[in-house]
């Protein structure tokens, strides 16, 4: 079942056109790494899928919904490319990780206690024994830590990171591509990475979706590396290492 | 004289828990105005309260019913402004602002001058307040202070990231116009204990005292709202000791607390 399906989209700033017949779907367990250059329209898609902005032209749902239609946004999880806060916002790591269960909506709806589930977002992006700490004291990576556990502890069903893993050492980023795996792999949680890293994206991905204000690519990796046009787009030794790194 | 004995007066009694109540309103919006630097909006607003008390005394009705109105309208022409016409939050206080000191001036002007009258709500004046400006600002300051609490978690939420708050289900429009709508109320009722003049003061300077020492959101919520109402105790208690004016006192009392906070916390960082 398609947990996303995009349709004709399009998408203007100005008389730039950024996004262009933007068609795809997304099922239920499907790991996607959105991929693309600088500027080719990466989080602005992200960003009308979660009705943040509006598209000139095209149709899309999520959980079979039409997306103006489309109330349930706590199925959804989303962790923004960056967050510009003030660094004396007087929040524990503990009060920024309950905002994900803010909505009074999903609060009346969910008939289990909070606390638990917030211990276990903390605990699944190991900021637990940080809890107390205000989050004007804490390192970029500590604090987008806190906003990866923001945006899992009302257990989303669909996933949306863009650009998680920038302020990350590299032993917290494969610490932190593991939890969305298993995440992906056991309680089937769909979802959609935003990433420049097309190289390390392959290593968890089941599909890539290759974004250059079109689709350029939208399948599985094993057809990506198959793909003779993949290899004159991007050279065959690009494609090579790809392929290679996600082997 | 002792605390205790200035409680057998009736009209301190009054003073002091409407105050109170204001204060209290106050220091709670105060928090969340500030971390959205949309701060100075109470001054902003305090200005419009000085067009529509020259309206209510042009039209002999009490300026605190016709205020209300007037100014929770131009909350909202604030809001409007800042997300139709492309301008920052100060940009469109300032407009507002300046129209409702410039319409006031009008007005006053039209009418010959309100000599006494004018100036009690410039300046405040709480130790005059009636039996009926207090039930009507307690009632009012209840209807606020429900409010702030049963959507405590949206305004959090849209305070800390509003984009985050709208991808998880918060109607941050609705959360939006409905903190500028209680800061319109807020200020027209803090015009009595401070004036038109300080009212900013009320719901700023508790605020920032409590965020230099707060550990949590929560935290600086509780000590922006205890800040506020000992200032307004200890202020109305030493105007009257020294005979002062009570609305100032109130506000000299907050500015040095928050001195205190800002010296305590920088000598704190020292030790460490």
């Amino acid at each position: 079942m398609n947990i996303l399906s995009v349709e004709g989209l399009n998408f203007r700033y100005n008389s730039l056109e950024v996004l262009s017949d933007i068609t795809f779907g997304v099922e239920t367990g499907d790991y996607v790494g959105l991929v693309g250059p600088n500027g080719s329209g990466k989080t602005t898609l992200i960003k009308i899928i979660l009705g943040l902005m509006k598209p000139r032209k095209g149709n899309f749902s999520i959980f079979g919904v039409n997306s103006w239609k489309f109330q349930d946004w706590h199925r959804v999880g989303y962790l923004p490319q960056r967050t510009l806060f003030n660094p004396f916002f007087p929040a524990t790591v503990k009060e920024i990780v309950s905002l994900g269960l803010s909505s009074m909506k999903f609060r009346k709806e969910l008939h289990k206690p909070e606390e638990p589930m917030i211990d276990e977002a903390m605990r699944l992006m190991d900021v637990l024994d940080i809890k107390s700490k205000l989050i004007g004291d804490l390192s970029g990576g500590q604090l987008q830590r806190v906003l990866a556990a923001r945006a899992l502890v009302n257990e989303p069903e669909l996933l949306i990171l863009d650009e998680p893993t920038t302020a990350f050492d590299p032993e917290t980023r494969e610490k932190f591509f593991r939890t969305l795996q298993e995440l992906n792999h056991n309680k089937k949680v769909t979802v959609i990475l935003v990433t420049h890293d097309i190289g390390s994206i392959g290593k968890f991905a089941s599909k890539l979706l290759y974004l250059d204000k079109r689709i350029i690519f939208y399948g599985s990796f094993e057809n990506f590396c198959s793909s003779a046009d993949m290899g004159s787009y991007f050279g065959e030794f690009a494609q090579h290492l790809i392929c290679h790194r996600h082997d | 004289m002792l605390i205790l004995d200035f409680l057998h007066y009736e009209f301190i009694l009054r003073a002091l828990i409407t105050g109170s109540f204001i204060a209290l309103v106050c220091s709670l919006l105060g928090v969340l105005l500030v971390l959205r630097r949309f701060s100075l909006i109470g001054d902003g607003l305090a200005h419009v309260t000085f067009g529509s008390v020259a309206i209510g005394l042009l039209l002999k009705q009490h300026p605190v019913y016709i205020s209300i109105p007037i100014v929770m309208l131009s909350s909202l022409g604030i809001l409007k402004l800042t997300e139709k016409a492309r301008l920052y939050g100060d940009a469109a206080i300032g407009i507002i602002s300046s129209l409702g000191i410039a319409g006031g001036i009008l007005i006053a002007s039209i009418a010959g001058g309100f000599n006494v009258d004018l100036f009690s709500y410039l300046f405040g004046n709480i130790l005059a307040i009636s039996e009926a400006e207090v039930l009507a600002s307690i009632a009012l300051s209840f209807v606020v202070l429900v409010i702030i609490l049963l959507f405590y978690n949206e305004h959090f939420s849209t305070t800390f990231d509003e984009e985050f708050a709208k991808v998880s289900g918060i109607n941050t429009k609705k959360i939006n116009s409905m903190l500028v709508l209680l800061t319109g109320i807020t200020v027209v009722l803090a015009m009595k204990v401070v004036g038109i003049m300080l009212t900013s003061a009320l719901l700023i300077l508790p605020a920032v005292t409590a965020l230099q020492i707060a550990k949590s959101f929560k935290h600086a919520m509780v000590i922006s709202s205890i800040i506020a109402i000992a200032s307004v105790s200890i202020g109305i208690y030493f105007s009257l000791m020294l005979n002062l004016p009570t609305g100032a006192t109130i506000v000299m009392i907050n500015l040095l607390t928050f001195i205190t906070a800002f010296l305590f916390r920088n000598a704190l960082q020292r030790m460490r």
